[in-house]
Formats: structure tokens, C-alpha cells, sequence
């Protein structure tokens, strides 16, 4: 079955006036793990619930697998949700919890437990079934809430924060458990976080949602080298922004003015000359030299190393430039430089490769 | 931290002084009561006897048709406080607007007048041409019958119902309801399976609240079901204050508090396989 197992045209929301979400319109392929990206309060669980069903579009229409579900209650969809905090039923076993969706389905006693255990076993819990869910680590809970869902064989699954409370390491170890369950039931997830790590690292594709709108749909390489706006580059990663102007142009080639020095510039966007501009750097694509290893300045700026933080892999720096902006500087150890000592003052150069930088039109 | 201490204990012995003057020591009287005779003159007299407890089960003793009617009586308006009452609690405890507070001060505002004075006015309003039946032509006997008691003792306890099922189903969480009908379950299956068991503790603590008073408030009865209606609570009074049979009287009650006792140990029982799972 191949196309969109979930389509949403026109789709908005409004509660009490308030303008929850505006003119969604999204395409979720069937098998993919999409990703819905943003801050608290940007509407994106509030889509995932109008994909459930427990809440109705105000405007536009939801299509899942090519029928419009207008109308049609949670439980008669077929998607399934893992909540937040897991929602498991406390006064139930793990066996019956994760058999609740067969036997509403009035399925015959001895398929519901083949099923059961043949989901137990893909989530590793085939010794924990009399337990109750009080009686399970936040791990295991997670688990179950995954295995209540998926033994229903829902078209998409839908996954609301699943992880955010767990700790930093327990959570690792469910993304990866998570992405590989996945690609092995080929089930379509849409996963809702504020975790912009979590939602590159597991996803096909991620869309960046704020304030009730869809800023940019793509892959996690793309919404990182190639935000469509400001909003989208500084929600994921962190990023430089310096303001400038555009001197000359082309091709894809453009000149601009940044603190009265000129550098080219890659982009494939049209700009015209004169355009003010926002250049934008990752802070792993700055370099910062020091005096004694540059001899040509002309597209170099000058700072001061204000902050070093040594963080194991990487030394992150904040260096101030001499127009008083701080921008941070990630750098890495490698054979040239397998010290990166830095000293609180010193002075710096900072520098990035042509063409990795983004050039988008000035915002406020 | 010593004056703290001293405080702690200073407060606990005063209360566990108080009970047990004014509640473990009668309680001792009225066990010892029961296993003596009684005579026209004295209350209580020699020699010692079980025959007040042997009376109990002797099926042609009146004490024993008493029992029965009473359980019948406190039973059936248990039954029906919990159908007025569950999903009363149920729909005040899930709103979310200032409707909510109100609702439940009107649930606790009878509590500011005595409920004697109230039953008395209960009166007015159902006898035969009282305020209820005034307007209509035929007479309708209401009080002075079972369904009088019946209605007195619903509307005195459904507060006892309500308020133990209000805070339990306050704090059902709305996300495994959800969840529920997430999984395919219909409403039928959501309320059998999900909010029922869950909001069983507060049906049981709700049942017990009203069961309870409802074998022993004895004006009641006497006043709304008139002298034909004689309940547990009207027995033991008119053995104790009318034909003065104190050790009768004191069986009765004993024998009612170990029946109750054992009611409140089915409940803490299943309380407690809740919490024991909680602690693991």
C-alpha cells in the first residue's frame, strides 16, 4: 500500500477564540516516522488529537487512508495513541492492558492471546505479564503503552511526547528501541515532541510546527542546513545570525556586506541587490583562529573569547565581536588541534567556509 | 524538636484519653450489659446469661424479622443513593467551571440544619394533604409507610454518598478515559471496565457512609414510617428507654457493631489490596 496513509487539507482549529491551529495542510506517507516539531503550546498536540479524534477540525477535512473521518469517534479509527504518561489502566495487568483494543473488538479468547504474546515478545515483556503497571519501571511502562497500541495493528501511530519522562539516558535507549520497532512493523508513526535532538535523530521526516502553523516540512538534513526561516533555524540547533545586505549578485553566488566586510555568500533563493539580509552560521561551522595562524584578515572578524566551556568531545566557545555580538563557536578536537586552550580575553578570529552559511530575507 | 515531640504527645493522649473514657469504657458496659438478665426492677441483675445473644437467632423472636427489614430497608436506599448519587458526583466532579463549587455547596448546605428538624418538615410535606399531594384529588398515603422511610433516608444520606464518590472520581484521570476510547472501546465498555473499577473504592467508602447510619438512625422511622416501622436503630432505643431491657438492648447493639465491623473489614480489605499494589 503505498501513498499517504493520512492526509489534512485546510485543516484548522479554533477553541474559545483562540487560534489553536491555522490552514494545516500535510501529507503523512504511509510507513514513514514523521515528526511534529515544535515549542509547547504550537498546536501540535492538538493536531495529533484531531487525528485521534478526540477532538473536530473547525475548518478543513482529515482524510485516513482515503476516507474523510469527519464525525467518526476515536474508537472507531484506526489509529492509536501512546499518551504522554502512558495513560496504562492501573487496575489491569500488563496482559490485560495490552489485550483491552482485542477485546473490545470481541476477537476469539485464544487469537487475543497469541497476539498478546507475540507483541510481548517484540517489546521484550514476556515476563511481566500479571504484573500491574505500578509495579513496572518508567521504561517498561512506556513499553506496555506501545505494545497496548500496536497490537491493535493501527494504520498510524500516533505518539504524544512518549519520552519526556524518562531520564537522558533511558531515553536514548527508547529512541533507538523506538525507530527500530518502527522500521520492523512498518507502521506509520507521528511522533509529537519539543525535543528538536530526538525529532532529527529518529525521524523521516519532521515538521516544524509554531505558533498553530507549519513553518517547514522535510527531512532532518534539510530543516538543519536548510531552514526555510528564522523561526525554523533558531528552533533547531543554534545558530548566528548576523545582519547584512546584499552587495552584488551571481548566479548563486552573492556578495554581502557584513560589518563592513565583504564575503560571497551561497543560496539558491532570488534576492535583489541591496536587500537586507540575514546570514546565518551553525556554531560547528565557525572557526575561531588564533592570531598566530592567520596571515589574510580581509574575510575574518575580530572578537574576543569571553566563555569556554570544555564539554568532552567538543570545547563550546562564546566569542564577543568587536561590534559588542556574541556568537557561539563549537569546536572540535582533531589532529590539528587536539588541544583548543583558550584563554578568557584572548583574541580571536572568527571565520566560516563560503557557501556554509544561509542567506534568508531579513526578519526582525 | 523535644517540644515538637511534646506537643505530639500531649495531643494524642488527650484524644486517646477522651475515647477512652467516653467510648472504649461504655462500649465495656454495653458488652457486660449483654451477658446479664433483667427483671422489673432492676436494669440489670445476676445472673450471667448468653440468652440475650441466643434470642438473636431464634427465627420466631421479633428481633430476628427486625434484622432482616432493616438490611432491607438500608440496603434498598443504599441502592438508590448510589444511582442518585454516582452520576451526580460524576458529572459535578468532571465540570471545570465555576458551576462546580456551587453545586457541591448545595450538596452540603442541609448540614447546617439539623437533621431532626428537617425529617419533621418532611412531614408537611408528604402527608396526605400536605404540600406533595395537596393539589390532587385522590389521597395519597405516603407517609406512615416504608416508602416515607425510604425517601427520608435517601434524601438524609445522599450527601454520604456523593461527597466519598466526588472526590474519588475527581481524581480518575481523564487520559485513561481517553485511552479507552483510543483502544475501541465504546461507552458502554469505558464506564464497565475503565471508570467503574477505578471509582470502586469511592462506591464502596459511599455504600458504607450510608448503609451504616441508614440500620440505626432510629427518628426516621419513627417519624415518617409511624408505629407499625420498626427498624434495628427504633428497637434498640425503645429496649433501653421504653421496656427498660438494657442487657436485650445491649446484645442488639453489640451483635449490630460486630455485623457493621465486619462490613468495614470486607472495605479495608479491599482498600488495602489497592494500596499494597501501590507500594510495590
Amino acid at each position: 500500500m503505498a501513498g499517504n496513509v493520512i492526509e489534512l487539507h485546510g485543516v484548522s482549529k479554533t477553541i474559545h477564540d483562540h487560534d489553536i491551529l491555522h490552514d494545516i495542510n500535510l501529507e503523512v506517507r504511509n510507513g514513514e516516522f514523521l515528526t511534529l516539531l515544535g515549542p509547547s503550546g504550537c498546536g501540535k498536540t492538538t493536531l495529533l488529537r484531531l487525528l485521534s479524534g478526540f477532538e473536530e477540525p473547525t475548518t478543513g477535512k482529515i482524510f485516513i487512508d482515503g476516507k474523510d473521518v469527519s464525525g467518526l469517534p476515536p474508537h472507531l479509527r484506526q489509529v492509536h495513541t501512546v499518551f504522554q504518561s502512558y495513560a496504562l489502566f492501573p487496575h489491569m495487568t500488563v496482559f490485560e492492558n495490552i489485550a483491552f483494543g482485542l477485546h473490545c473488538k470481541k476477537l476469539p479468547k485464544n487469537e487475543i492471546e497469541s497476539r498478546v504474546a507475540e507483541v510481548l515478545k517484540t517489546v521484550k515483556l514476556e515476563k511481566y505479564t500479571q504484573r500491574k503497571p505500578d509495579q513496572l519501571s518508567g521504561g517498561q511502562q512506556q513499553r506496555v503503552a506501545i505494545a497496548r497500541a500496536i497490537v491493535n495493528r493501527p494504520l498510524v501511530l500516533l505518539l504524544d511526547e512518549p519520552l519526556s519522562s524518562l531520564d537522558y539516558r533511558l531515553r536514548k535507549t527508547m529512541q533507538l528501541e523506538l525507530k527500530q520497532l518502527q522500521r520492523k512493523l512498518g507502521i506509520t508513526f507521528i511522533f509529537v515532541t519539543h525535543d528538536q535532538e530526538e525529532a532529527l535523530s529518529m525521524s523521516d521526516r519532521v515538521v516544524i510546527m509554531h505558533e498553530g502553523g507549519m513553518e517547514q516540512i522535510g527531512t532532518p538534513r534539510q530543516v538543519y542546513e536548510e531552514p526555510q526561516n528564522l523561526t525554523v533555524a533558531k528552533f533547531i540547533g543554534e545558530v548566528n545570525i548576523f545582519d547584512s545586505r546584499i552587495l552584488a549578485i551571481d548566479g548563486k553566488r552573492v556578495t554581502v556586506d557584513i560589518q563592513g566586510k565583504q564575503r560571497i555568500a551561497k543560496t539558491t533563493r532570488e534576492f535583489t541587490v541591496g536587500e537586507k539580509v540575514n546570514v546565518l552560521v551553525r556554531p560547528e561551522d565557525l572557526r575561531v583562529l588564533d592570531h598566530s595562524e592567520v596571515d589574510d584578515t580581509t574575510d575574518m572578524f575580530p572578537g574576543v573569547v569571553e566563555e569556554a566551556i570544555y564539554k568532552g568531545t567538543t570545547v563550546d566557545l562564546m566569542v564577543r565581536l568587536s561590534n559588542n555580538k556574541v556568537v557561539a563557536s563549537t569546536q572540535f578536537f582533531d589532529e590539528d588541534d587536539d588541544r583548543l586552550e583558550y584563554a578568557m580575553g584572548e583574541p580571536v578570529w572568527i571565520s566560516w567556509l563560503s557557501g556554509w552559511e544561509v542567506v534568508l530575507p531579513h526578519e526582525a | 524538636m523535644k517540644h515538637d515531640n511534646g506537643f505530639k504527645y500531649f495531643s494524642l493522649g488527650t484524644i486517646w484519653l477522651w475515647l477512652t473514657v467516653f467510648a472504649l469504657l461504655p462500649l465495656c458496659l454495653v458488652i457486660l450489659a449483654s451477658f446479664f438478665s433483667h427483671n422489673q426492677e432492676q436494669l440489670v441483675t445476676a445472673p450471667f446469661t448468653f440468652e440475650n445473644y441466643l434470642n438473636l437467632f431464634n427465627p420466631f423472636h421479633l428481633t430476628v424479622k427486625i434484622f432482616e427489614r432493616s438490611f432491607y430497608i438500608a440496603g434498598l436506599s443504599t441502592i438508590i443513593c448510589l444511582v442518585l448519587g454516582y452520576p451526580f458526583a460524576f458529572f459535578i466532579a468532571r465540570m471545570r467551571n465555576g458551576w462546580k463549587g456551587f453545586l457541591i455547596l448545595l450538596v452540603i448546605i442541609p448540614f447546617w440544619t439539623s437533621s431532626l428538624i428537617r425529617t419533621y418538615s418532611m412531614i408537611t410535606i408528604l402527608k396526605p394533604k400536605g404540600m406533595l399531594f395537596g393539589l390532587t384529588h385522590h389521597t395519597i398515603h405516603i407517609l406512615y409507610t416504608d416508602m416515607a422511610v425510604l425517601i427520608g433516608l435517601v434524601y438524609n444520606l445522599l450527601p454520604f454518598m456523593i461527597l466519598p464518590l466526588l472526590t474519588n472520581i475527581e481524581r480518575l484521570d481523564q487520559q485513561l478515559i481517553d485511552a479507552a476510547k483510543d483502544l475501541g472501546a465504546n461507552r458502554f465498555t469505558t464506564f464497565t471496565r475503565i471508570i467503574l473499577p477505578l471509582t470502586m473504592p469511592g462506591i464502596l467508602a459511599g455504600c458504607i457512609l450510608v448503609f451504616l447510619p441508614a440500620m440505626t438512625i432510629f427518628y426516621i422511622p419513627d417519624l415518617l414510617g409511624g408505629a407499625k416501622s420498626i427498624l434495628l436503630g427504633n428497637l434498640i432505643q425503645s429496649q433501653f428507654l421504653v421496656s427498660q431491657n438494657w442487657p436485650g438492648g445491649s446484645a442488639v447493639s453489640i451483635a449490630l457493631t460486630l455485623l457493621l465491623g465486619v462490613l468495614l473489614m470486607i472495605y479495608w480489605r479491599s482498600k488495602r489490596d489497592d494500596e499494597a499494589t501501590e507500594l510495590l
